[in-house]
């Protein structure tokens, strides 16, 4: 029993350093998310629970803006597995590294999130240090940070004098920042173009409210399309 | 919405996101290797779905009537324009969101 808990605080002390610039960004993001959903008129109830269990921010973000209009939840599930595609190449990248450490591979699965991921995936775990536990403590420290962010967000909202009108741009700013890193990133623009203008062009075509269905189908097939030419070494 | 639906609709999100994250661990159990088709889906998909969000953000702006969407191009180009500066995540979003507020509660 001993052992095990040096084990256990062994691996926590190394996982913690990893952690702290997270810390400071899923706070102040947390804590902007929980602001926002109690300017939006939720409880605290709402970021809580939802960041304890949907645990995806972007997604977050945009589920205020779902909740807030009609019942549709089958666009609410499409959305969902859009933005979130991503971490389908996370699990595919960890298939090995969390295999073999037990019940702590469904956590780990359960909050891959974006900074979760890049931890794990690329952090230099020492020999000594139980990489099972570490990866776990890296991923529930994470997990805090962004619970204790919104839910303090979504009660102290309530309690903030100055004028929020506006706030809701912090995602606008927060894509835009995610898209720029991305372009930055990759060497042809393809998708990325495609990506704005196919959206735009649904936009257009079929209005604020409908257009999201149709522009993740245009888009994905047209990224099916485009494989060929864009495979030619060129997204590499 | 209701309850329930508001409820529902967080439902969905949750299983949608979790599908995404175990799926990979159903379908590829034993270190086999990814087919092509999703490895190329995984390299060009993401680019284009944070294009698609930044005109989901931007859905409501009318170019037409109002301010014709001036607080919006102003506040991104801010936002551009800080993350090229500094590359700092936070500061880049947090300028811009600063920016907006300023630009719609005493200009615009």
């Amino acid at each position: 029993m001993g052992k095990k808990k040096d084990v256990r605080k062994k691996a926590f002390r190394a996982a913690f350093p990893h952690t702290i610039p997270i810390f400071a960004g899923f706070w102040f993001l947390g804590m902007t998310y929980g602001i926002y959903m109690n300017v939006s008129g939720f409880s605290f109830w709402y970021p809580m629970l939802m960041s304890l269990t949907i645990f995806a921010g972007s997604m977050e973000f945009v589920a205020v803006n779902l909740l807030l209009g009609a019942f549709h939840p089958l666009q609410a599930f499409a959305m969902t597995l859009m933005i979130n595609a991503r971490h389908l190449f996370y699990g595919i990248s960890m298939l090995d590294k969390y295999r073999g450490i037990g019940w702590k591979k469904f956590y780990l699965i359960f909050g891959m999130c974006d900074e979760s991921f890049s931890i794990n995936y690329t952090a230099k775990i020492p020999e000594d240090v139980d990489s099972g536990w570490f990866m776990f403590f890296v991923t529930l420290l994470n997990h805090f940070y962004w619970f204790f962010g919104a839910v303090l967000g979504g009660i102290f909202g309530s309690f903030i004098r100055f004028n929020t009108e506006g706030l809701d741009f912090v995602m606008t700013a927060m894509f835009v920042v995610i898209f720029l890193e991305q372009w930055m990133k990759e060497k042809s623009h393809v998708s990325a173009i495609a990506g704005i203008l196919l959206s735009l062009f649904c936009l257009i075509f079929f209005g604020a409210d409908d257009f999201m269905i149709p522009a993740m189908l245009v888009i994905f097939v047209s990224l099916t399309l485009l494989r060929g030419k864009l495979e030619g070494g060129a997204m590499a | 919405m209701t309850v329930l639906q508001k409820v529902m609709t967080i439902g969905v999100i949750v299983l949608g996101t979790m599908l995404t994250r175990f799926l990979p661990f159903l379908l590829f159990p034993s270190g086999k290797p990814t087919p092509k088709y999703i490895q190329y889906m995984g390299k060009v998909l993401p680019s284009a779905v944070f294009g698609l969000l930044v005109i989901y953000c931007l859905k409501n702006v009318s170019l037409l009537s109002g301010n014709h969407g001036m607080p919006e191009a102003i506040s991104i180009a801010a936002v551009i324009a800080l993350h090229l500066w500094k590359r700092q995540m936070l500061l880049s979003i947090a300028g811009g969101t600063v920016c907006y507020m300023l630009l719609v509660q005493l200009v615009f």
